[in-house]
C-alpha cells in the first residue's frame, strides 16, 4: 500500500500527466510488504491527481524490481539508476552488492542511505602507489567508520572484500558479532591487523566459507600471536571452502589445521604459509583430494625425514587440482611431485620459487592447459623460450625480478619478450620486469597478441633507452596502443619523451589504468594523455617533469576519474588550489615530506568525493580548500 | 667489514661515530632530503640519451659518497624509493629466500602506529642511510644527532632494543657494534627517547 506522501516538485513536474508518472510515484521503502501479484487497491489521497488510478503504476513498479534484480553489472545499474526517480529507487532496493572503488569518494552514511538490501560489500582503500611506500604509513583508508555503518545497515551482510584498507583486530571482531550470516571474507593488501582479530573471525563465524588474505601484512609481536586455526570450531563440519593464509608469517598449529581440514568436506581452495612443510603439506592432501586451488607452503623439508613420503601420489589423488602456488622455499628436488597435475593446471604460480631455466622446463613441458604463470626472471629467456613453446592457451604472465637492484643486464630480455609474443598468441595480461628492452620487441609483442588487454613492461633501468639502438622507447608503447584494440591498462617504462604520450593519447582509447614513472619532457605529455583518453579513470604519475600547465588541462575529465596520483613532478600549490576552486567536487591532498619547500609539491593525491574532504587526515597531509 | 673496524679503533675519533646528515668529511650541516628519490632533482627538457644516461649514472654516483666514505666497500647502487615498483611484502620474502645473502630482518614500530613493518639492516652500509630511510618510511624527520643530548629538539627519535633488551638511541655506539646488536627498532617520540643514551 502506497503511503501518503507529499508530492515533491522536481524537474518531472513537466511531464504530460495522461500517462501514469512513474516519476511521482513515492515508493514505500518497506515494499517487502508490497503486493507482488501487481494488484493494488487504490489509495484514498493517492499522489495521482490526473490519472486515478494507480494500478498501471504499481505494476510497473513490481516488474521493474523483478526485472532489475536481474542486473548484476555495476555498470547496468549505474545506468539504470540514472533513467528517472523510480528507476533510481527501484535499483537501489534491488542492488545486492555495493563497490565503493575509493572509501574517500563516499561516506558510510550516504551509501547505507541509498542501498538497503546489500549483502555484499567491496572497499578498497589506499592508491596502489601506496604499496611501494610512497604513502605515509599513517595516511588513512581506515575501516572502522565503515564497519560500524555497515553493521548497523546491513545484519544480514554475507561478503566482505577489502582491498588496501587499514583493518584493525578490533574491526575484525565487529564483523564477527554484527553478521550472523557472515560467509566470505577477502583481505587483499590490507594491514593493521593480526591474528587476535582471525581468530575472532574464526570462532565466532560459523557460516564461514571463504577466508582469503592475499598479500595482506599480518605482523604480530611475537608475545601477541594467538593460535587462531585452533579457534574454528573443534567439533562438527565446516562449511569451509577456501581457506587462504599464505601471507600470515607467524607458525601456525599444524594439528588443528589438519583436524580443520578433515572437518572441511567442501574445501576447496586451500593457500597455506611458509610454515607447512612438505612433509606436512603431504598430511594434508590426503585428507583433501578434492581440492581444486592449493597453495604448497614451503615445498621444503625441516628436517630430515628417514622416509620421504610418496609426494608425486598425493598430488595424483588431487585430480581437480588446477591452480598451484606457494613453493615459498622450494627445493628443486621436490619438483617432480607435480608432474601428475601438470596437464590439468590452468594457473601454476612461481613468483616465488627461485627456480633456473631446467627446473621449469621440467615442469612447463606438461603444462599444456596453463592460461595464467607467474614466475620470477631466475627461469631467464630460456625458460620462458619453453613457455612460448608449450603454454598455446596462455592468457596471463607475470614476471618479477628476483633481483630489484638497477643492473646493466638481467636474465631475462627482448628475448624472451619476443619468444613469448610468438608462443603465446591469445596473450590478454602481461607484467614483464627486466633490465633491457627494445622496441622491436615490444611492437612483436603488439603485432603478435592483438588481444593485449593489460600491458604493464617495466624496464628497472630508468630512464634506458632502448638496448640496440639508444633511441627511446616511444616507438614500443606506440605500437601497443595503436595495435592492441582492447588496451584497458598500462604502465610504460624506460626512455620516453612526449612522443610516447602524443600516442597513447591518440591511439589509447579505451584506457582506463595508466602508469608512469621517470618519462615525458614537457607538459605536453600529459596535456595529451588527459586531452586524449576519455575512459581515463586511474591516473598515476611519479618523478616525471609535468607541471601546472598540464595539471590544469585536465579540468574537463577530473570528474569522470577515480583518482590522479602525482608525486615528484614539478606541481606547485598554487595550481592545486586553482583545480580545488575550480572543481569543488575533488578532494585534493597534498603531502610534503620537506618543509622547506612550501611552494613545491611532493605528492599529490587527488579524487572526486560527494562528501568533501575527509576529517582522519594526519599531519603531513593537507587538504586544499 | 673488518677494515671499518679497525678503522674505529685506531682513530679512536668521536667524530667517526657522530652522526651526520651531511657527506662526510664536510664541516657544515648540508641538508640532504630525506626522500632517497635521488633521481627527482634530474629534471630534464630534452632527451638527450647519452647526456641523460651520464646524468644518471651521476646523480646515482653522487649519492653512493654520502654513504660510502667511511667503508671501502664498493659502492652499491643508491634505492630509489618504492622502485621497481615491487610490493615491499614481495621483496622481504624473496631477500629471505637467499641461501648466500641471509638478510638481517628487524621490526620496526612507531610510537602511535598501529603496526610493524619489517627492514633488512643489511641493506644500509650506515646510520645515515638507515636513518633517512626511516625518516622516510615514517614520513617524520630525527634532527641532528649529538653524543650528549642525542637526537634534541627532534619530535622523533630512532630507537633500538640491543641483545640485553636495553633500548639505546640509534647512533650511540659504532655502527658494525649496533648491526650486531640491533634487536629491533622502534621511532619514539622525543619525550619518550630522553631518557636513554650510553653516556
Amino acid at each position: 500500500m502506497r503511503e501518503n506522501h507529499p508530492q515533491k516538485t522536481t524537474e518531472d513536474d513537466n511531464r504530460s500527466s495522461s500517462i501514469p508518472d512513474l516519476a511521482r510515484a513515492e515508493i514505500a521503502e518497506s515494499s517487502t510488504s508490497k503486493n507482488r501479484t501487481g494488484l493494488s487497491e487504490p489509495v484514498p489521497g493517492s499522489n495521482q491527481t490526473e490519472n486515478p488510478s494507480p494500478f498501471p503504476d504499481q505494476v510497473l513498479e513490481n516488474v521493474l524490481e523483478n526485472v532489475l534484480h536481474f542486473l548484476s553489472s555495476r555498470k547496468d545499474r549505474n545506468a539504470a539508476s540514472l533513467v528517472c526517480r523510480s528507476w533510481y529507487r527501484a535499483e537501489a532496493l534491488t542492488r545486492s552488492d555495493l563497490f565503493i572503488g575509493n572509501c574517500y569518494a563516499v561516506s558510510p552514511r550516504r551509501a547505507t542511505n541509498r542501498f538497503s538490501r546489500i549483502k555484499s560489500v567491496t572497499v578498497k582503500g589506499k592508491p596502489r602507489f601506496a604499496d611501494f611506500d610512497l604513502m605515509p604509513v599513517d595516511w588513512g583508508a581506515h575501516f572502522t567508520p565503515w564497519v560500524s555503518s555497515l553493521a548497523q545497515a546491513y545484519p544480514w551482510l554475507e561478503k566482505l572484500h577489502l582491498k588496501r584498507m587499514t583493518v584493525t583486530d578490533d574491526n575484525l571482531a565487529v564483523i564477527a558479532d554484527s553478521f550472523a550470516g557472515f560467509r566470505e571474507l577477502l583481505l587483499v593488501c590490507c594491514e593493521g591487523f593480526g591474528t587476535p582479530g582471525l581468530a575472532a573471525i574464526a570462532a565466532k563465524c560459523r557460516l564461514l566459507r571463504v577466508l582469503e588474505l592475499v598479500e595482506s601484512v599480518i605482523e604480530v609481536e611475537d608475545d601477541e600471536e594467538v593460535d587462531w586455526v585452533s579457534c574454528f570450531p573443534n567439533e562438527g563440519q565446516t562449511h569451509l571452502e577456501s581457506l587462504a593464509f599464505d601471507c600470515v608469517e607467524c607458525p601456525v598449529n599444524f594439528e588443528a589445521l589438519e583436524g580443520l581440514v578433515a572437518r572441511s568436506p567442501c574445501l576447496k581452495k586451500l593457500r597455506l604459509n611458509r610454515s607447512v612443510s612438505m612433509a606436512q603439506l603431504h598430511r594434508l592432501m590426503l585428507r583433501a583430494p578434492q581440492l581444486t586451488h592449493l597453495g604448497t607452503g614451503s615445498f621444503s623439508a625441516n628436517e630430515n625425514v628417514d622416509q620421504e613420503p610418496d609426494y608425486a601420489s598425493a598430488f595424483a589423488a588431487c585430480r581437480s587440482l588446477v591452480c598451484l602456488s606457494g613453493f615459498r622455499e622450494i627445493w628443486p628436488d621436490y619438483l617432480p611431485a607435480i608432474y601428475p597435475v601438470c596437464a590439468n593446471l590452468t594457473s601454476l604460480n612461481f613468483s616465488y620459487a627461485d627456480v633456473n631455466a631446467e627446473q621449469l622446463k621440467s615442469v612447463i613441458c606438461h603444462c599444456h592447459n596453463l592460461q595464467i604463470l607467474w614466475v620470477l626472471d631466475s627461469v631467464c629467456d630460456d625458460g620462458l623460450q619453453a613457455v612460448a613453446a608449450t603454454c598455446k592457451d596462455l592468457r596471463e604472465l607475470r614476471v618479477f625480478p628476483v633481483d630489484a637492484r638497477e643492473e646493466t643486464e638481467g636474465p631475462v630480455s627482448e628475448v624472451g619478450l619476443v619468444a613469448i609474443s610468438q608462443g603465446c598468441r591469445k596473450l590478454e595480461s602481461i607484467l614483464f620486469f627486466c633490465q633491457t628492452m627494445t622496441n622491436a620487441a615490444v611492437i612483436a609483442m603488439s603485432k603478435n597478441c592483438p588481444d593485449l588487454v593489460v600491458f604493464r613492461l617495466c624496464i628497472i633501468g630508468v630512464y634506458r633507452p632502448d638496448a640496440v639502438t639508444q633511441e627511446p622507447m616511444d616507438e614500443g608503447f606506440g605500437a601497443i596502443v595503436m595495435n592492441c584494440k582492447k588496451l584497458t591498462r598500462l604502465a610504460v617504462s624506460g626512455l620516453l619523451t612526449d612522443r610516447a604520450f602524443e600516442y597513447i593519447g591518440r591511439y589509447g582509447k579505451l584506457i582506463r589504468t595508466l602508469s608512469v614513472a621517470f618519462a615525458g619532457d614537457t607538459d605536453l605529455g600529459l596535456k595529451y594523455v588527459l586531452e586524449g583518453c576519455p575512459n581515463l579513470k586511474k591516473l598515476e604519475i611519479r618523478d616525471s617533469p609535468f607541471g601546472d600547465g598540464a595539471l590544469l588541462s585536465g579540468l574537463h575529465h577530473y570528474y569522470n576519474m577515480r583518482f590522479l596520483w602525482m608525486s615528484s613532478c614539478k606541481l606547485t600549490r598554487q595550481a592545486c588550489q586553482e583545480v580545488a576552486r575550480a572543481l569543488p567536487g575533488l578532494v585534493l591532498e597534498v603531502i610534503n615530506n620537506n618543509e622547506d619547500a612550501v611552494n613545491d609539491i611532493e605528492i599529490l593525491y587527488m579524487y572526486r568525493s560527494l562528501d568533501g574532504p575527509r576529517d582522519d587526515a594526519p599531519e603531513n597531509v593537507t587538504i586544499m580548500q | 667489514m673488518e677494515n671499518s673496524m679497525g678503522r674505529h679503533e685506531t682513530e679512536m675519533n668521536f667524530k667517526a661515530t657522530e652522526l651526520r646528515l651531511g657527506l662526510p668529511g664536510v664541516d657544515e650541516m648540508e641538508k640532504v632530503p630525506s626522500n632517497y628519490s635521488v633521481l627527482r632533482s634530474n629534471k630534464r627538457s630534452s632527451p638527450e640519451t647519452s647526456e641523460v644516461e651520464s646524468i644518471n649514472k651521476t646523480n646515482l654516483n653522487t649519492s653512493n659518497t654520502i654513504c660510502h666514505d667511511q667503508d671501502n666497500a664498493p659502492p652499491s647502487k643508491a634505492q630509489v624509493v618504492g622502485w621497481p615498483p615491487i610490493r615491499s611484502y614481495r621483496k622481504n620474502s624473496l631477500q629471505q629466500k637467499k641461501g648466500e645473502e641471509v638478510g638481517m630482518y628487524v621490526k620496526v614500530s612507531m610510537a602511535g602506529a598501529p603496526y610493524l613493518r619489517k627492514i633488512d639492516l643489511k641493506v644500509y652500509k650506515s646510520y645515515s642511510e638507515l636513518l633517512k630511510a626511516l625518516e622516510n618510511m615514517f614520513k617524520c624527520t630525527f634532527g641532528e644527532y649529538s653524543e650528549r643530548e642525542g637526537y634534541n629538539g627532534s619530535e622523533f627519535a630512532p630507537t633500538y632494543e640491543d641483545k640485553d633488551g636495553d633500548w639505546m638511541l640509534v647512533g650511540d655506539v659504532p655502527w658494525e657494534m649496533f648491526m650486531s646488536s640491533c634487536k629491533r627498532l622502534r621511532v619514539m617520540k622525543g619525550s619518550e627517547a630522553k631518557g636513554l643514551g650510553c653516556f
